[in-house]
């Protein structure tokens, strides 16, 4: 028999649901690779063994009965840690939430347990989704299962849904759950060559989701190709009248739609996007996916996205003016930590507790989100920024007259090592420089794996789309998972 | 606009931080280094330009006037409201004393 761990989504539960193989037979699969990697990887913060065993034993039950079958049914998954899970520790990989288990289930994790997956833990990620290389957690730094050759350095995951991405890479999992703010579930998708997308903004509910930067946060599957991708969003997305900001739209079914006959369509490519000195292997990816786009029967438009350089410094106002505004929720009265030193009064409980809770990261960014909205400020900085927004925003717009969906690399460069860019968080930052006009404008975004760069690396390339089209974006993204044919992956040594 | 020590001081005494003086030391430096970066925002033309306040078009909903429409989000729910508090006491959370 095959090893089921090298299966994905679509395998697993066409598998189960054909009795090729049982789900409690998947689930323990998982669960030894997850209990086998985790010293090594530290992708998991908790893990659920039982929880995965119990929602097999009920697929296969329920197979066994010839009851209808979910999306996901079989299918064991990472959930990350980012998700309110009835019962379970959520901590969003920050110290003021060690030890919060919720008395309820965010929407997103209800609708896949619905639709028939099991959890296999509560996947690590950067301290409130405050990162780009997994190096912000409370919990440790998940390691990349990939190496560079003849190199033991740990590398980076890719952040902040790094957890997610170095369990899918490692075949932890078949499939996780990401969150994505500014890119965090692009880049660590293209740092550990896996796909993943982030659907239109409002698209999954944020309900039960811990929020980061309200305007921005939106979740969606990482797994290992993009059909398994199509089927794990279907399964999460719809209206949830308990997040504001949902979309009251009908979800499409992605996946019988998927086609990479991409004859008629129009591909954008943002001449700004090519900056000066870009890395060679970058480049030359992103050349390859133009040249297999062509071949799928598109037509390539050179498209100009003016505004592109002020995104960076945008998201660095607005997400942070957001933080400050949603973590003033703790503050160590109705969950998680409280820090109160002897004969401490409130103000001075409030103030402990946060600085013992918080990491530096997640303080930087309250303190910036705090100065730019304070009084005296607040037109310089947040009000031009929304304004900026709103130009990116129109950027898109004007350039979806000449192109269906629009092709730029994901990230800069193939993964980097822990501890390159920690020290700066300014260089840290200029990561997202590719993934976060997409945020700003909440269009749909995903990366699929383009090739290995000059150090055996995975390198990604991210396709956007238009508000609402999922569909051209996974179909392209198809297109080019087709003709890339990537099928490295890393070498086991944990 | 750059800032200094008092300045980040009140900032984190504003979010409710508390910070050491070598914690402040090390902040200015790299807050000023952000606020530095972020400040070529300055230099694009907004004349006419509206704030973005909704990213994707949508409509503000109201939910039925139904007491506990959703109960999970409803009432009557007291324990599970308190079950992670730090410090319950009585049904209610506890806090320092905040009256002299």
């Amino acid at each position: 028999m095959t090893d089921l761990t090298d299966l994905g989504v679509a395998a697993i539960r066409d598998g189960v649901a054909s009795g090729e193989f049982t789900a409690t037979e998947v689930a323990t699969a998982f669960n030894t690779a997850v209990a086998e990697a985790q010293d090594a990887l530290n992708a998991f913060i908790v893990t659920t063994p039982d929880a995965a065993l119990a929602a097999a034993a009920k697929i296969d039950a329920d197979r066994a009965a010839s009851k209808p079958l979910g999306k996901m049914a079989g299918v064991p998954i990472g959930m990350k840690d980012l998700f309110a899970t009835r019962g379970v520790q959520t901590t969003a990989a920050s110290k003021i939430l060690e030890g919060f288990k919720p008395e309820y289930e965010s929407t997103v994790s209800q609708k896949l347990w619905d639709a028939g997956a099991g959890m296999l833990g509560k996947l690590n990620l950067d301290q409130f989704a405050m990162g780009s290389s997994n190096e912000t957690s409370a919990f440790g730094n998940v390691i990349s299962p990939w190496r560079r050759p003849d190199d033991t350095a740990p590398l980076a995951p890719g952040g902040s849904s790094g957890g997610s991405s170095a369990a899918v890479a490692a075949r932890l999992a078949p499939a996780a759950t990401g969150t994505d703010t500014g890119g965090s579930i692009r880049q660590p998708a293209a740092f550990t060559g896996i796909s993943g997308i982030k659907p239109t903004y409002g698209r999954c509910s944020r309900w039960g989701v811990v929020a980061f930067a309200s305007s921005l946060d939106q979740a969606g599957p990482m797994a290992r190709d993009v059909t398994d991708c199509a089927i794990m969003l279907e399964a999460m997305a719809g209206f949830d009248p308990k997040d504001a900001t949902s979309l009251d739209l009908p979800v499409p079914e992605w996946t019988a739609a998927l086609s990479a006959d991409l004859r008629g369509k129009k591909v954008g490519i943002p001449r700004e996007y090519r900056l000066d000195g870009m890395d060679a292997d970058v480049a030359r990816a992103w050349d390859e996916g133009i040249a297999w786009l062509k071949e799928a029967g598109a037509e390539i438009v050179d498209i100009s996205l003016p505004h592109t350089k002020y995104a960076l410094p945008t998201y660095y106002i607005i997400a942070p003016a957001e933080a400050s505004s949603n973590l003033a929720r703790y503050d160590g009265v109705r969950y998680g930590l409280r820090d109160l030193p002897d004969g401490a009064g409130l103000q001075d409980m409030y103030a402990a507790t946060r600085a013992a809770g918080f990491g530096p990261e997640v303080k930087r960014r309250i303190l910036i989100g705090t100065y730019v909205l304070s009084a005296g400020f607040y037109d310089a900085y947040y009000t031009q920024a929304q304004k900026v927004r709103t130009l990116i925003s129109h950027d898109f717009t004007n350039a979806f007259t000449q192109c269906d969906v629009i092709l730029a690399p994901t990230a800069p460069t193939a993964a980097f090592a822990l501890g390159e860019n920690s020290d700066d968080p300014l260089a840290m930052y200029l990561n997202d420089v590719f993934s976060v006009p997409a945020s700003l404008a909440g269009l749909p975004a995903m990366s699929v794996p383009a090739g290995l760069d000059r150090n055996g690396l995975p390198l990604g390339l991210q396709i956007i789309g238009k508000a609402f089209d999922e569909q051209g974006v996974l179909n392209a993204g198809l297109a080019i998972e087709q003709r890339a044919a990537f099928t490295a992956r890393p070498a086991r040594w944990w | 606009m750059s800032v200094d020590t008092a300045t980040v001081a009140k900032i984190a005494s504003l979010a409710r931080i508390k910070v050491t003086d070598s914690d402040l030391e090390a902040m200015v430096p790299e807050l000023n280094g952000i606020l530095a970066w972020v400040e070529q925002l300055g230099e694009v033309d907004v004349t006419g330009i509206e704030p973005m306040t909704a990213v994707i078009p949508n409509t503000l909903r109201l939910r039925d006037d139904v007491v506990n429409a959703d109960p999970l989000t409803g009432g009557g729910i007291r324990d599970q409201v308190l079950a992670n508090a730090p410090a319950a006491e009585h049904g209610f959370f506890g806090v320092p004393k905040v009256i002299e």
